[in-house]
């Protein structure tokens, strides 16, 4: 009798210990290899850097899995499947791609364990209901702060440019959702493919419509190529884009012909600019501190930064969620969703996260700054 | 559309065609000779130009260990099979064709790789270090198979594409590149500029052009060429190796995307696998002159350019649609005029070897 009750009472000790014990599992896919590896390597390292910001919570430590997706969204499924099945893990974070994410996310609604999409992504209907927040600013926001700008300045005829892709049509619909019902007046739609070597046609077209201002929906290096062909041809309006130029390569290519480019964009890109008063100013000087001490290198992209604010978004849900189970627990993904869908003000480097059942996105108008580049600089436009 | 805008766009599309205009000829070019359509070709461009922008840029441009690794592949499969034939005599020439004359530029452009290199400079390393990839890649992925299908031929032409595009990928990374400007000069001619560069991008394609019409006929090499194109058997009764002016054509072919990768440079930006585009509309503009008429294929190539351009103007969103849809009327054209003209001559060449 006694040899049992001290049984019993040695497996009651074992099994509390071991809850006390269990760690928060955090599985993290990015590319590292393949055509997105360009922006899947900063998300990385940011997450690095999130992780060496804090690798607790409470007294829970964060156990940290990273696997590489090859730029595949097939691969990046599989990645999630074995991290939900074999390695238990409590929350999904990744990828660097939106086709990618959105599968993942699939896997994570399907198997009921929360995610925190690092792209725009939204997570297809499913019947277990909503498992995934997105960190960065929806597109039609982007487009939404800098129409503002363009307001301000007063244009009156804006030609449009873009990728012939879904990029070159979410930045367009944006544009014309913005400027219904405002004096701007959208008087192109041009395309152009990401690896066309020229667009003088499309030029042609815009100056003939002599708009006041150009904005362009591109990216990265193919986006500079409107600018120069502008330049080529004297163009002197206002030029204007969104966030997907930020890159330095886009400096490089496009010279003195981007000079003067009007981006909307987080502002952690211009952290050391902004005024006391912005609420992110603090947090993006204490990630540039971290970025700089765990990656040995300074910190210039959005991509790491997005990386970074998903895990200050899964400090402050896991807080609230271990108040009301144990890591590993069926019980914790349904606790730790409804606290990430419940986050309130939680201040990140782009801005400030209230997420609410219903909406995928969790940011407003203070995850956007206007910047202009200023000899081959972002500089802050207040 | 004003007249001003027709004229610009016609400018524009004429610059464009140029380039093509070079590429068409030579994917001809081997085409007739070795009968291998040689989908790389644009590669070949990409890597040029991207060779170039990395001198201008101080970096190490990673056609280097493109080259050498070719180049070591190349010795060790002709020595391979020199020892089989137990022809050892051959061996020096051989390891003197396929070693030392394409590392000889490489380990150049390794040592001035990082220096402040005068534009000249940079483009004459570039046009060294480029020369040897399109003959290796024949001796390589090609020679073995010389009396293969066209068919074939054409399916190891694609993996060798994907190869080097990978490749392109791992040495240049994902972002585009642009090469300083050759010339600032800007023409008013009437109503329009022209810019320096254009001109000379058409200048050098007629030059290059005219180069080529002037080997074939004058010189024993460009003679021994076409006698390859007409008749490959009969040209081996009259002494001439098929292997030989396989390797020339395919050295011609090298040279060709050299310049035209160089021209290119400054007026486009060019990633690690925009080559393939330009490849494939000058591809068009060769189906246009049927793979076989060096003048048809030239027109073809500036009509490719000029179609690209009023198309980029009209609809932007359908551009690429409209400049290969065009495939379709100029092949039933063919069909109807050639009556199996070029097909029959492949099969009959096909039954020769």
């Amino acid at each position: 009798m006694m040899s049992r009750l001290g049984v019993g009472v040695a497996a009651l000790v074992l099994s509390v210990s071991a809850s006390y014990g269990a760690d928060l599992t955090v599985g993290f896919v990015t590319s590292l290899s393949g055509p997105g590896a360009s922006i899947g390597i900063p998300y990385e390292k940011g997450v690095l850097a999130g992780h060496a910001y804090a690798a607790k919570v409470g007294d829970v430590n964060i156990k940290l899995i990273r696997l590489d997706d090859a730029s595949d969204p097939s691969a990046a499924t599989r990645n999630a499947r074995k991290l939900i099945e074999e390695e238990k893990v409590d929350v999904l974070m990744g990828t660097s791609g939106v086709p990618g994410t959105i599968a993942m996310a699939v896997v994570a609604a399907e198997t009921k364990t929360p995610m925190i999409s690092l792209t725009p992504s939204s997570q297809p209907q499913s019947a277990n209901g909503q498992w995934l927040i997105s960190i960065p600013q929806p597109p039609p926001l982007m487009v939404a702060v800098v129409v503002d700008r363009m307001k301000k300045a007063g244009v009156k005829k804006a030609a449009y440019i873009g990728f012939s892709d879904s990029w070159g049509d979410l930045v367009y619909d944006g544009l014309m959702k913005n400027v219904a019902g405002s004096a701007i007046q959208v008087v192109t739609n041009e395309r152009y493919a990401r690896a066309d070597t020229s667009v003088a046609g499309q030029t042609l077209k815009i100056i003939a419509a002599h708009p006041d201002a150009v904005i362009t929906g591109g990216s990265g290096t193919p986006g500079a190529l409107p600018y120069l062909a502008l330049a080529e041809r004297g163009f002197k309006g206002g030029l204007y884009g969104t966030p997907a130029l930020i890159n330095p390569d886009f400096i490089r290519v496009g010279g003195q012909s981007v000079e003067g480019v009007i981006c909307s964009t987080g502002p952690v890109i211009v952290a050391e600019q902004l005024p006391d008063s912005n609420p992110t100013k603090k947090v993006s000087l204490a990630f540039r501190d971290i970025y700089q001490k765990t990656n040995n290198a300074s910190t210039s992209d959005a991509f790491s930064a997005y990386s970074f604010d998903a895990w200050l978004v899964l400090l402050d849900a896991a807080k609230r969620a271990l108040a009301k189970a144990q890591p590993g627990t069926p019980e914790f993904h349904e606790a730790f969703k409804d606290a990430m869908l419940s986050a309130k003000e939680v201040v990140g480097t782009h801005g400030v996260y209230n997420f609410k059942p219903g909406s995928f996105y969790g940011v407003d108008e203070r995850a956007l700054v206007i910047v202009q580049l200023d000899h081959g600089k972002w500089k802050f436009l207040p | 559309m004003t007249p001003e805008i027709a004229l610009l766009l016609a400018q524009d599309g004429i610059s464009t065609g140029a380039i093509y205009v070079l590429v068409a000829l030579g994917l001809v070019l081997v085409f007739l000779v070795t009968r291998v359509i040689f989908v790389p070709f644009g590669d070949v461009v990409g890597y040029a130009a991207l060779t170039l922008a990395a001198l201008q840029l101080k970096q190490m441009p990673g056609t280097v260990w493109l080259v050498l690794t070719l180049a070591v592949l190349a010795t060790a499969m002709e020595t391979w099979a020199l020892v089989r034939a137990g022809e050892a005599s051959r061996l020096p020439r051989a390891v003197l064709v396929y070693a030392v004359l394409p590392i000889v530029p490489a380990v150049l452009v390794f040592f001035a790789a990082g220096h402040d290199l005068p534009m000249w400079l940079g483009i004459v390393l570039t046009l060294a270090i480029v020369l040897p990839i399109s003959p290796l890649l024949y001796r390589i992925a090609f020679r073995p198979l010389a009396d293969a299908s066209v068919l074939v031929l054409l399916i190891v032409a694609v993996a060798v594409h994907f190869a080097m595009s990978g490749m392109a990928l791992i040495f240049f990374g994902p972002e585009g590149f642009r090469t300083q400007p050759m010339t600032d000069a800007f023409f008013n001619v009437g109503p329009i500029g022209v810019s320096g560069q254009s001109l000379l991008i058409v200048g050098s394609s007629a030059l290059f052009s005219f180069l080529l019409f002037v080997m074939f006929e004058r010189t024993l090499i460009g003679k021994a060429l076409r006698a390859t194109a007409v008749n490959r058997l009969g040209a081996r009764l009259v002494g001439i190796m098929p292997q030989t002016t396989g390797a020339i054509a395919f050295m011609l072919a090298s040279a060709l995307a050299g310049i035209s990768g160089i021209l290119i440079g400054p007026v486009a930006t060019l990633y690690y696998d925009s080559g393939f585009l330009i490849g494939l509309k000058a591809f068009v503009g060769a189906i246009i002159g049927g793979l076989v008429s060096y003048p048809a294929t030239a027109v073809g190539a500036i009509l490719v350019g000029l179609l690209e351009s009023y198309a980029a103007f009209w609809d932007s969103a359908f551009k690429e649609v409209l400049v290969f849809g065009a495939l379709i009327p100029v092949l039933i054209w063919q069909s109807l005029m050639s009556r199996g003209g070029v097909e029959e001559e492949i099969e009959e060449e096909e039954g020769d070897g």
